[in-house]
């Protein structure tokens, strides 16, 4: 019987040939903490003995979370993440450098046929370059830190295909909502999901990035993208699924029809097509997240403003994914447009995500985020309501003051 | 594993309870237990801080701690005093970092029990008895590499013994 490609990444890294179900000890090939997980991870792996990491040229820290430190706790934590750092000789990203998942990508740390470790729930992101990313808590990766293994239960795995072509306007962000709805918020939990079809081999690394981003938001353990027309400057050998592997549920959609999609509050899974929230009037727009600020997505929220003011008495905040992301935009004019429309950009990480600084609503303010999650308090206020959905369609609620589809604003 | 069950007061909730409202995001960023012991559940339950006693359970339904990877989460439920969370299912990172931090989760997916009975947790024996209602429900079984690092007192102990996985 064939495998998925979760079963073959995790063969490979237990050395023998793994089933979904099975549990298994994995070596790893990287592993990624930030300040909201280093410093306990660090803790962990000084309290388990570690005074060497496994392989410092595998280990990353990233200082993305809340970067500039907003206040003098958090300023100790980035210390003790730099000061470990130096001493360990592993690789440290400091503020504005980007968010964590854009900065493994980026910089080539993962890579296909990998399994990453990442103390951080979004890390199956790393499915969009056919890795196995899985998140894992400190204590689990501070053990990974130290022995370079990890356990896993095998996965099972959901497949999705997804058929036709998407409409212009239309994008990865609403696909991965749409199918929310139809999953739910527990629908992969403990599983694996493999996307597939045409609509997938079209997308570009920042679509299937978005894509497999979001499958935490169903409980996946990872979201892996089948690799065909996958492009990376580098070579590779991708790892396809084997056509008679075994699957826990097959799913099929046909994007052509979809129209822009939106999480209402307070759960990812409150999914609605756009028309049955358009006109909710808003104060506050925000493009960012390891979801969806790529040169891309600013591309399409600066096609959508092109230059004009956004509406009285909203404001629109944009954190790149990274500098290299900010400095392509600004190179090809991207920021400056989006500027002239009143953008307030903040540096590369995750900003007001997670609500630790930079941005948090005020009581009663109605958020449209590019983001991830919009549980009750996430952005830092819990009286705040927070509606999900694509750069394209942030850009144009903020353009007209209600949450707007592209196509209505012109 | 050989340890005693433990018994206390259940407190108990509703279905896809996240981590930010277990602790939220800007509460987070500390090393400070007593910090994340004094908003637990703040966003789902303002009182459970001040409520909750040492030794109580938390009751929860389906996708309890889905969300973030943020281990504050069973940290600040540990820091609060409570001896065991029962849950009809687990988001699948909090379920490990519960067992990594040595706080005892246990899944029982069909259960009756109501605010305020009072509950034994038998994690050796996959039960669960509700002695208000006289009932008992059976939990799913847990990997045995979770028995062991649970048995261990967490995965910090559990390396601290063996060196590596075994
Ligand atoms: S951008 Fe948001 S979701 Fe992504 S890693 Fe940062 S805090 Fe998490």
């Amino acid at each position: 019987m064939g495998q998925t490609i979760a079963e073959k990444i995790l063969s490979h890294h237990a050395g023998k040939t793994v089933r979904a179900g099975d549990i298994v000890i994995v070596r790893v090939d990287g592993v990624m903490a930030t300040d909201a997980t280093a410093p306990l991870a660090i803790q962990a792996f000084r309290a388990m003995g570690g005074v060497r990491l496994w392989d410092p040229t595998r280990v990353f820290l990233v200082i993305d979370h809340a970067a500039p430190a907003p206040n003098e706790t958090v300023a100790n934590l980035h210390r003790l993440m730099r000061d470990f750092a130096c001493k360990m000789g592993c690789r440290l990203y400091d503020i504005g450098e980007g968010i964590c998942h854009q900065l493994m990508i980026e910089n080539e740390h993962v890579r296909p046929g990998d399994l990453f470790l990442g103390a951080d729930s979004h890390s199956p992101t790393y499915g969009a370059v056919n890795a196995f990313g899985v998140g894992v808590g400190s204590t689990d990766l501070a053990a990974a830190m130290r022995t370079g293994k990890t356990w896993l239960k095998v996965p099972k795995t959901i497949q999705i295909t997804l058929h036709g072509t998407l409409r212009p306007g239309v994008t990865a962000k609403d696909v991965i909502l749409r199918l929310l709805r139809e999953l739910g918020a527990d629908g992969a939990n403990y599983q694996a999901i493999e996307f597939n079809g045409e609509a997938v081999r079209a997308m570009s690394l920042a679509g299937r990035i978005t894509l497999a981003n979001m499958t935490a938001e169903m409980g996946a353990k990872t979201g892996l993208v089948d690799p065909t027309g996958l492009s990376l400057d580098y070579p590779f050998t991708p790892v396809y699924p084997d056509p008679d592997a075994e699957y826990s549920r097959r799913l099929a959609l046909d994007v052509s029809t979809l129209e822009p999609q939106v999480a209402r509050p307070h759960a990812p899974d409150n999914v609605v097509p756009i028309a049955r929230v358009r006109g909710t009037p808003i104060h506050y727009a925000f493009i960012g997240s390891c979801t969806n600020t790529r040169l891309e997505d600013l591309a399409a929220a600066a096609a959508v403003l092109r230059g004009r003011p956004v509406a009285p008495g909203v404001r629109l905040v944009i954190a790149p994914a990274s500098r290299r992301v900010f400095e392509a935009a600004l190179q090809q004019g991207i920021v400056q447009t989006l500027s002239a429309s009143g953008a307030v950009f903040i540096p590369a990480g995750c900003g007001p995500c997670v609500g630790s600084h930079l941005g948090v609503p005020g009581d009663g303010e109605v958020v449209i985020s590019s983001t991830n999650r919009n549980f009750r308090g996430r952005m830092g206020n819990p009286r705040a309501e927070i509606y999900l959905a694509s750069p394209a369609v942030v850009a144009a609620s903020a353009l007209a003051g209600h949450i707007a589809d592209p196509a209505e604003v012109g | 594993m050989n340890s005693e069950p433990i018994c206390g007061i259940a407190h108990v909730y509703g279905d896809n309870i996240d981590t930010d409202r277990i602790i939220p995001g800007k509460y987070t960023k500390t090393l400070d237990m007593a910090t994340l012991a004094a908003h637990v559940l703040e966003d789902l339950d303002p009182d459970f801080a001040r409520t909750v006693r040492p030794g109580d359970l938390l009751v929860a339904g389906y996708n309890f701690g889905c969300g973030s990877s943020r281990e504050q989460a069973p940290l600040a439920i540990k820091a609060a005093g409570v001896a065991a969370v029962i849950a009809r299912s687990f988001a699948r990172i909090f379920y490990r970092n519960a067992i990594n931090i040595g706080l005892p989760v246990i899944e029982v997916e069909d259960h009756a029990i109501r605010p305020g009975d009072r509950v034994a947790v038998d994690l050796a024996a996959g039960l669960v008895v509700n002695h208000t209602r006289n009932e008992t429900y059976r939990a799913t079984a847990m990997p045995q590499q979770m028995v062991d690092i649970l048995a261990a007192g967490g995965l910090v102990n559990y390396l601290l013994r063996y060196g590596d996985y075994v």
